[in-house]
Order: C-alpha cells, then structure tokens, then sequence
C-alpha cells in the first residue's frame, strides 16, 4: 500500500465518519483502519531523509538506481 | 597588377593553373606557351574553369548570412532541398544538403524572408553559382513558429494534446524522477526546492543531454527508461533557460510522443517565458521553470502532516459522534424497555384482579355465607356424596361461623331433597 493509496483511503475514511450515516460496528471497523492507516502514513513523513540517486541502465536492458550526490 | 591575377586577395589553396613561374604578386613572364587557356592551343577543359571558377569563389567568401526571399522551394527525394533566393533585381540558387535539414526547425515556404547561413560556389554540373545553406532563420521567427505548429498539428490529429488526456498529479508523491542535465542549473533548482519543501521525498536524477543534436533522442531514451522502470510517481522533464535553439528539443516530436506516453504524470519544466514549447502541450502539467516544477510536484511536508492531523481528528470526531450517537440510542431503549416492562406488569396485575374477583364469586366459603354447610370427615376432606357415609361415623359440618361435630345416624341414598315448596 503506497503513501499515496493510504492517504487516499484516509480520506475516505474520514469523509465516511464524517458524514455519521454508518452502523456502530462500520464505524468501529473504518476508525480502526484509519488509525492503523494514520500511523503508517505519519511514519513515511517522520523518516529521516529521501534519497537522491541516478537511474542507470546497464547493457543488458537492467535498471539500476546508484547513490547521487 | 596584372588584370588576371591582381584583384584576389583569396585564401585557400591558389589555383594550379595560374601559378607561373613568378611568385605571388608578380606579374607573370611572358611565357605564352606555358599559360593555360590563353591560347587556343592551351584551352582548359570545362570541369576544370568550373572547379577552379569553385575554388575561388570559396576562397574569396567565407561562410556568411545573406539575406533574401524564398522562391521554388523543392525537397528532393534524395532529402537536399532547393530553391533560389531573391531580392528585387538579383537572385541565387540554394541549396540544403539532406544533413544540414535537420539543423534547420522546418522548410521555408516561398515568399519567406528568410536569412540563411552558408557558402558561396560554384555547382559544377551547371556551372551555375549556388549557395549552400548550412542554417536558415526567417523573418520574426517564422520557422520556428512554422516547425512547432506543424509538430503540433500532427500531434493534434493523433489526440495527444486533448486536455482530458491531462492526468492529475499525484498529490502525496514519495519518489520524483527528475530528467535533465546532471550538471544543469535546473536540477539544482529542482533539488534544493524538493529538499526545502518535503525533504522525505526521494529524488531519482536520469541524466539526458538537453541540448544539441543529440538531445531528442536523449531525452526520449530517458523517458522511456522511467516509463520502463515505473518506481517514480511523477516525472519531471526539463531544463534552464536558454536560447530558441538551446531550448528546442523540447519541441521535438519524438520527445513529445515519448512525454505522451510515459505511464508516469508528467511535469515539463522548460525554463522560458515567451513561448510554450510542445513538450509544456503534451506534459499532464506545465511550469514555467525548473523550481515551478519542483512546487508542483512536491507538497511541503509541513502541509502534509498537518492535514494528517486533521484527517486524524475528523475521524476521531466521527467515530465519537457515533458511539454518542449509539449510547443514545441504548438509553432511550432502555427507557423504553422499563416503560414497557411495567406497563405490562400493570396489565398482568389488573387480569389477576379480575380473575381473582372470578374466583372469589365462586368460592365455598362464599356459599357457606349464603347458609349452606360442608361435611368433612375427620381427615378434612369434603364428604360430597352419601356414599362417603356410613353409620356411627364421626364428621364436621363446617358453617360459616364454626364447626360442628356430628356422627352418622342413618345413610339414605337417593336425589337430593326436594325443595322445601315442592316437597310433597
């Protein structure tokens, strides 16, 4: 699940409580899975740095990606 | 200075023919019979006046921008293009070899003013003066508008610049590729503004060369190296200010069908103000600059986090609402199930009432009040017919205020007494 899909969901989830027209138990699913996708999302941003690097082809058609400065 | 050879002041290799025996300068000695073409019997062939005719000309100009009106414009099948240049009084045949085209952003039309770049000679063939055109420009840049509207019309017909091809782009990114010069300016821009905005965001550089011939091909080779890897959420394609020139393989066709069908959203990123190129029609978003770019691609991380917050706290106030909501609920059938439990306690307690009343109507001791009397034998129990009797036995008779003991005299079957008016 990319960052991009949790937030998405995230989203969803939030509009979906939101609007309070669930059933308790659809309530309590979606709040727990909005907070599993809540702490998963916060720990892509809280990682300490993105990486810079240069994408290489190799002769036999293989893709590399090499540290950049 | 001898009319033959004073007047040329050329460089490049002097003529064969018309060196002597004098050194340069000097007039030639009369040696009539070694001097070609200046008899009859000396006559040179005329491949030889037109390369030599060739070579002086060459000599004496060097590469230079002439300027004219295009006419009788043709593109040989062998890839050369003609057409002679004119002004009001004068003309000259040109020609573009079929390897300088490409240097050159579109054929003029006739009538065109154009200023082309090359060289004066001679076309041997013919032995007709010709200019070779190394590179052309029109009059306010009408060439380049002439290539780029109709590198845009082709791609026009096959779809590629409907707007709702445009894709959005993605909103969180995590992995940006960045196509451009690996020493550009504009990958510092770009770098340092993703860095500044969401440092969390990776960068992947796919070094392309941005300018110069090689430059199409560069860049749609970098184009489908992302669109093969297909690790990136978003592309960006592009490079610094420069020149129309510097700028132009951004307005390539090759590299527009290569930014169209990159499976990634695309970001063209050319810096220029005056015009758009064709990669900023076909890219799913235009930025005017190398660090536009970058903003465009990239949220600040700041935002991000915020907004997660936010999304954390509606859901939590949402899931609250609902537990209040439920919790409600349960009171109010609570309230309702007291209700409805005593009612019904009340409606099973009026029944019992009237049942009770019932059984009360039907009660012996109701009819002991009324006079009557019951027989007991000394066990307690009800003594209801004769045959319960016999001679000298001990019972009760239980009236209504007491008790009486009595024993049997006599048994009498048969019905019950008569009535006391209908006796007799």
């Amino acid at each position: 699940m990319s960052f991009e899909q949790d937030l998405e969901r995230l989203e969803q989830i939030a509009a979906a409580l939101d609007r309070a027209d669930l059933t308790l138990d659809e309530s309590l699913a979606l709040f727990e899975e909005g907070i599993q996708r809540l702490r998963a999302a916060s720990e892509a941003l809280s990682k300490a740095e993105g990486r810079v690097t240069t994408l290489v082809e190799q002769a036999n058609g293989a893709i590399e990606e090499r540290d950049a400065g | 200075m001898s009319g033959r050879r004073g007047e040329s002041p050329r460089r490049g290799t002097a003529p064969s023919l018309f060196d002597g025996a004098g050194s340069a300068g000097a007039p030639a000695p009369a040696r009539r019979d070694a001097a070609p073409g200046e008899s009859a019997d000396t006559a040179i062939g005329v491949a030889d006046l037109t390369t030599l005719a060739k070579e002086v000309l060459e000599g004496a100009f060097p590469p230079l921008w002439i300027r004219g009106e295009v006419s009788g414009f043709l593109k040989h099948r062998n890839g050369h293009w003609y057409f002679t240049l004119k002004d009001a009084s004068a003309s000259i045949s040109c020609v573009v070899w079929s390897r300088d085209t490409a240097r050159i952003p579109a054929a003029p039309d006739d009538g065109m003013q154009v200023m082309a770049f090359g060289q004066l000679s001679v076309y041997p063939a013919r032995g007709q003066m010709q200019f070779m055109v190394r590179a052309m420009e029109a009059e306010g840049e009408g060439l380049w508008r002439k290539a780029l509207e109709e590198t845009r019309k082709r791609l026009e017909r096959d779809g590629l610049l409907d707007p709702a091809r445009k894709r959005a782009l993605p909103r969180f990114p995590r992995r940006v590729a960045v196509i451009t010069s690996p020493d550009g300016a504009a990958l510092h821009d770009i770098q340092s503004v993703i860095t500044r905005r969401n440092p969390t965001v990776d960068i992947i550089i796919v070094p392309a060369a941005v300018q110069g011939e090689t430059a199409p091909a560069s860049l749609v080779a970098a184009l489908n190296l992302v669109a093969r890897w297909q690790a990136a959420d978003v592309v960006i394609v592009g490079r610094g200010g420069g020149s129309r020139e510097d700028l132009w393989a951004f307005n390539d066709e090759g590299v527009a069908r290569a930014i169209a069908a990159c499976p990634i959203p695309t970001i063209s990123a050319v810096g220029h103000e005056v015009d758009v190129t064709i990669a900023d029609l076909v890219a799913d978003h235009r930025a005017a600059t190398p660090s536009a770019a970058a903003e465009a691609a990239v949220p600040v991380l700041d935002e991000l986090v915020a907004w997660l917050g936010t999304l954390g706290r509606t859901m939590r106030a949402g899931a609250e609402r609902r537990v209040t909501l439920a919790r409600r609920d349960l009171r109010r059938l609570a309230g309702d199930l007291s209700l409805r439990a005593r009612r019904s306690v009340e409606r099973r307690r009026a029944r019992l009432q009237q049942v009770a009343g019932r059984v009360d109507a039907l009660s012996p001791l109701n009819t002991l009040a009324r006079g009557y009397a019951v027989a007991r034998g000394t066990d307690g129990r009800a003594l209801g017919s004769v045959e319960a009797f016999a001679a000298g036995q001990a019972f009760a008779l239980v009236l209504r205020d007491g008790q009486v003991d009595a024993t049997v005299t006599r048994v009498r079957p048969g019905g019950p007494p008569r009535a006391a008016g209908a006796a007799q």
